[in-house]
């Protein structure tokens, strides 16, 4: 019994990481900037496309859809956070500004769920960032 | 983009709740299954694994929904 109240999480093997490189930081501000680049750039051609044509394929339905694109904001809390969604979307979220896509405001359900996408497409390219700061550290093949 | 300026010239895409659900939970498995997992096989597992629970998730809530809009 004692044997056992002593394993702890430092006692479980883990995997070596390997020290930061450059690309460990390159490649995550990549695919913040494009989506499925961090994985590209590290030669996951496959995984990178993937990725690429899901997120783009979200953001892109959700901008037909009229989805709002968040600005930054201080107002309301679902505001703020809709904002920090959509901010995952990195370039894509620069350029739906830049080029006036989306919608003002939500003014049907179908632009909501085209709000949603976006939200959700940002937040899947966060955790797309830190799977290839992951591959970069040599945590993940 | 070019998805989006085509729509965006034509009229804003219009589609239901469900198919709405469905393209969502197919994108967002994609990307589960493949960050979440290592090896091919387990990612496409995992990618099935999750668009299952979306789905059945999906029912479940339309379920409860009409039971209680009665």
């Amino acid at each position: 019994m004692a044997n056992t109240a002593t394993t702890t999480d430092d006692a479980k093997p883990k995997a070596p990481a390997a020290p930061l490189s450059a690309m460990a930081i390159m490649a995550p501000a990549l695919g913040w900037l494009v989506p499925g680049a961090g994985h590209l750039v590290q030669k996951r051609w496959i995984r990178g496309l993937l990725l690429m044509v899901s997120i783009l394929s979200m953001f892109s339905i959700g901008v037909a859809m009229e989805g709002k694109i968040y600005l930054p904001n201080t107002g309301d809390l679902l505001d703020i956070l809709g904002f920090v969604g959509d901010i995952g979307n990195g370039g894509l979220y620069f350029l739906g500004r830049a080029m006036e896509w989306g919608g003002q405001a939500i003014t049907s359900a179908t632009s909501g769920y085209g709000t949603i996408y976006i939200v959700g497409a940002g937040l899947l390219n966060i955790i797309t960032m830190v799977d290839a700061y992951h591959i970069a550290r040599g945590r993940k093949a | 983009m070019m998805l989006a300026t085509m729509m965006m010239q034509t009229s804003h895409l219009q589609v239901s709740h469900f198919t709405a659900a469905l393209t969502y939970a197919f994108f967002a498995s994609v990307v589960f299954g493949i960050t979440f997992r290592s090896a091919p096989r387990a990612m496409v597992r995992y990618g099935a694994y999750c668009f299952a629970w979306f789905m059945g998730g999906l029912f479940v809530a339309a379920w409860v929904m009409w039971l209680l809009h009665r």
